[in-house]
């Protein structure tokens, strides 16, 4: 059993996709770092953080990027964005069948400031253009740094979204919130609401992700193979139908739980039965206890 | 001549807190809002005073009320406390209530109390280890009053204290035979307690707290923080250290170390078949990171100091493992776990934050007066022992081959440290900061933990250092700088004899151990998150808020 | 940040795999590119570090390291970003036997 939260980026690549399947693009070697960082006084990686390449899961080539989450907490740079960006432009040249994103950052990386924030933008439009080239995208969610900021939101502009319950999704940071908005609003550091809230598993049940897993890297792989297959022969564009019903999706949501200030109540509203100890659940008996109430695709 | 003064002086201050206290006394219990006026009328100037600052469990409640007496009414106390940990306890010299400390530790209040003992407000008797305290307790330093935490009291004033017992047995007896006041703070108050931990004939006043005692969970490691070296240098005390002596009674000291020891026990000790072999009796607190060994069948007993939180429902249902009293819940005891500590264990294994060339050990640093907490106690050879076992005797007999002296056993005191710590500041030093300490607090000697005599090996990543082989200051010098790797010690060694060293087995490398480098992964450990503890322990454990995500 | 360069002869180990990373440039952590280069038989290591005055104790570590593997023909680059020796040891370690086939 192989840990996703404790594999580092390269290996998830390794033990993911089909053995020795991985080619890289732009790989260490060829040091492409970034050209701000060092300005700042602070290290380099060699990848910027971002290994990006070609793969094969269960024999089908796709196009892939893991992010290292221990690199600047996985945050977008210049170099980082442009990796990302390249390679989504070439899924659409090469017409790859699916492109697979192991996400894992905290969103924009400050450091780099503007650079970083047209990074993301462009990202979620290449994004968006290899749906509309027809090509699904998959998104793995499943590191201890989360899917946050701009990454977050690019996360969401995928097909599918892979979960597993020590993965969190979410726009602005904890610290942020409490922050900006007073610890009554949010606890950053009562972890256990941290992850109750952007964690895997009511990301799953409010219909932010459509599959959660075990922490385990077999678990994403199958999770992966299963969503493309399911993906296989559907529309990949975002289309406006699709818009429209995540819009009414959203509006449902925020009428129904918009009022009640833990996720907990939102499960009992849900009418899910002993909801506390829906936190305490392994993933199987989650989704047997749960799963049938969730909201979304 | 008169020759029950105490007696009398008693039954004065009890007579002084009836009257303060009126009808609000019933029997031994008075409402919690009127504390202050106990305290006020029970203790006089001078007075020492026993507060429950344990490791873990804190009377906090009276605490808070001692610290916010009237310094005109009641002044210069003289504590005598095991650990300072709440603001509370340096408040009370702060405001002038306190002026005298005798203690064993203060940790997280180290930086506070070494202000206030050079700006005068705190004078500091002694730093003691536990067992040395609660001794002099008995002998030079009888509480006059003493301010303890119980779970519950029944309307005689029966206590029962639980699986946090701790310290208050030793407190107790000692006040009360010296005619002293014993008054409690209980979480309840109730018809019939579980069992009695403290007779009511030896408690003077119970008042029922607010809020329930405030207790630390101290030994509560997150297997997520355990790193590859710390997972390298456990196997290295498992193969060069557990394994060779064939050490089946122990205690870990507190850490990262240790833990991760306790976590390879279930995987890489039992590849080694060293189930059965080492580890079944251990004087220790409930530590979460034993389950996975507990539940693989490697340990047989666990004795304890204190308890631990979020484990009560675990050790409820290990029975045959725990010190379960009749009553079905466990009881633990610090002065006899600390007794158990030099007598009844082989081996201590534990990590420090500095050590000189002789191989005294220390934690101490200059601006926080922090004292020793239990490791002087566990980490020492206790010269008074006299049974034999495997290990104790094999350890003597390295110590003593080819010397002209009377043979006898000896404890293993490991010190388990990496050569580098945070911010890249060297374990090993010509010169512990214990002396410059010694300097700023006017202390009568360095405060040492764990004197060089009684250290036996030292563990780093870079190997193990056998002292007890050693037959000269020299060798003794080289082989720690041999183990001191690249901090400036290491690197002065004198090449030859760290080689020479190795050659006689008196410094092992990994390699030397048969033990391959590349295994050293977090993979080894039997559980790598609070999740995974809380999964081996059927669900049992509770880890606290703090350590949890979900 | 400090960089440092080394180099070492009399190398007679040479790699043939393809370049590979090891490690993460995190705090405390850092990583390792190795790669075969042609150097005259030489090894050189460059290191970029955010820990700066530590030279002394990376020469020692890399002389080691030398000792170690004595190889010939490889480049190695390294992002540190403080860690201690140990750990600078071991992923340096870890990058060779990735390129000799081991884990």
């Amino acid at each position: 059993m192989g840990s996703y939260q404790e594999a580092n980026a390269r290996e998830r690549l390794q033990q993911l996709f089909d053995p020795n399947s991985f080619e890289e693009f732009l790989p260490p070697s060829q040091r492409v770092v970034s050209p701000h960082l060092g300005q700042l006084n602070a290290p380099v990686a060699f990848d910027d953080g971002v290994a990006v390449g070609r793969a094969k899961l269960g024999g089908i080539t796709v196009y892939t990027a893991a992010q290292e989450g221990g690199f600047m907490g996985g945050a977008v740079g210049e170099v980082h964005g442009a990796k990302l960006v390249g390679l989504l432009r070439r899924a659409v040249r090469d017409h790859v069948a699916a492109v697979v994103l192991l996400v894992e950052s905290g969103g924009v990386r400050l450091h780099e400031a503007n650079a970083g924030l047209i990074a993301v933008s462009e990202v979620m439009r290449a994004l968006l253009d290899v749906r509309a080239a027809g090509i699904p995208v998959v998104v793995l969610v499943g590191g201890s740094n989360g899917a946050f900021g701009g990454m977050g939101i690019v996360s969401r502009c995928a097909n599918v979204v892979v979960m597993s319950e020590e993965g969190r999704l979410a726009m602005s940071g904890p610290e942020v919130i409490e922050t900006a908005s007073g610890v009554e609003e949010f606890d950053s550091r009562d972890r256990a609401l941290v992850w109750r809230t952007n964690g895997g598993k009511h990301r799953y049940l409010m219909g932010d992700c459509q599959r959660i897993v075990a922490d385990d890297i077999a678990a994403f792989r199958e999770a992966a193979r299963e969503a493309l297959a399911a993906l296989a022969g559907h529309q990949a564009e975002l289309t406006l139908e699709t818009l429209e019903a995540e819009q009414q999706m959203l509006d449902e949501r925020i009428t129904r739980f918009g009022a009640l200030p833990d996720p907990v109540d939102i499960w009992s509203a849900m009418h899910i039965a002993d909801a506390a100890n829906i936190p305490m659940l392994d993933v199987d008996s989650f989704i047997a206890a749960a799963g049938q109430h969730r909201l979304g695709v | 001549m008169s020759w029950n003064t105490l007696q009398q002086n008693r039954a004065a201050r009890l007579q002084r807190a009836r009257a303060a206290l009126g009808n609000e006394l019933d029997g031994k219990s008075l409402p919690a809002a009127r504390i202050a006026d106990l305290l006020h009328a029970a203790l006089e100037c001078g007075d020492r005073v026993c507060l429950e600052g344990n490791n873990q469990k804190q009377a906090d409640f009276l605490g808070h009320a001692l610290a916010n007496l009237d310094p005109a009414r009641i002044n210069n106390l003289h504590m005598l406390q095991s650990v300072l940990a709440l603001p509370e306890h340096l408040d009370v010299f702060e405001r002038g209530v306190a002026s005298r400390l005798d203690f064993s530790f203060s940790g997280p209040q180290a930086v506070r109390v070494a202000r206030l003992a050079s700006a005068g407000k705190l004078n500091i008797g002694a730093i003691h280890t536990y067992l040395e305290l609660f001794s002099r307790y008995f002998i030079d330093l009888p509480p006059r009053v003493c301010l303890i935490a119980a779970e519950a009291a029944d309307r005689h004033g029966n206590l029962y204290t639980g699986p946090n017992t701790e310290d208050t047995p030793a407190i107790v007896e000692a006040t009360a035979f010296k005619q002293g006041i014993v008054i409690v703070q209980v979480n309840r108050i109730v018809d019939t307690v579980p069992r009695v931990d403290v007779p009511g004939d030896w408690v003077d006043f119970v008042v029922q707290s607010p809020r329930p005692y405030y207790i630390e969970p101290l030994f509560t490691r997150d297997p997520a923080q355990i790193s590859e070296i710390q997972v390298l240098m456990a196997m290295m005390a498992i193969k060069g250290i557990y394994a060779e002596y064939g050490v089946q009674r122990l205690n870990h000291g507190i850490g990262f170390d240790t833990a991760a020891i306790e976590l390879l026990l279930p995987t890489y000790a039992e590849s080694l078949g060293l189930r059965g072999k080492i580890g079944k009796h251990w004087a220790l607190n409930p530590h979460p990171a034993l389950i996975p060994a507990i539940e693989a069948g490697f340990v047989q007993s666990v004795h304890s100091f204190g308890s631990e939180l979020g484990m009560e429902d675990y050790i409820h249902a290990r029975p045959d493992v725990f010190a379960i009293g009749p009553d079905g819940t466990m009881r633990s005891n610090r002065a006899m776990c600390q007794a158990a500590g030099h007598y009844a264990c082989d081996m201590f294994i534990g990590s420090t934050l500095q050590i000189d060339l002789q191989g005294n050990s220390s934690t101490a640093t200059a601006g926080r007066i922090s004292g020793f907490g239990g490791a002087s106690n566990m980490g020492a050879d206790a010269r008074g022992r006299r049974h034999a076992s495997p290990a104790w005797l094999k350890a003597g007999e390295q110590a003593r081959a080819g010397r002209n002296t009377i043979p006898r056993g000896q404890k293993l005191v490991v010190q388990m440290v990496e050569t580098f710590r945070e911010h890249m500041q060297p374990a090993f030093v010509e010169k512990l900061d214990a002396w410059e300490l010694m300097e700023q607090a006017k202390m009568a000697i360095p405060p040492v933990m764990i004197y060089g005599d009684d250290v036996s090996h030292i563990l780093t990543e870079e190997g193990i250092a056998n002292l007890l082989m050693c037959r000269t200051d020299e060798e003794r010098e080289q082989a720690i700088r041999g183990v001191a790797g690249y901090t400036p010690v290491g690197l002065a060694r004198d090449k030859r004899m760290v080689e020479n060293l190795r050659d006689r087995g008196i410094i092992q490398r990994a390699e030397d151990l048969g033990i391959d480098k590349r295994m050293a992964t977090r993979d080894l450990l039997a559980a790598r998150n609070m999740k995974d503890l809380v999964r081996a322990s059927g669900g049992l454990y509770q880890p606290p808020k703090r350590f949890r995500n979900w | 940040m400090e960089t440092l360069n080394y180099r070492f002869e009399q190398g007679t180990q040479r790699l043939k795999a393809a370049p590979h990373v090891v490690g993460v440039v995190g705090s405390g952590n850092l990583e390792v590119l190795i790669e075969p280069a042609d150097l005259g038989g030489a090894c050189t290591i460059e290191i970029t570090t955010a820990a700066v005055g530590f030279g002394p104790i990376w020469e020692a570590v890399m002389r080691d390291f030398h000792q170690r593997w004595l190889l010939a023909d490889t480049r190695i680059s390294i992002n540190d970003m403080g860690a201690t020796p140990a750990v600078v040891s071991l992923r340096m370690d870890q990058a060779v036997q990735t390129m000799l086939g081991g884990s």
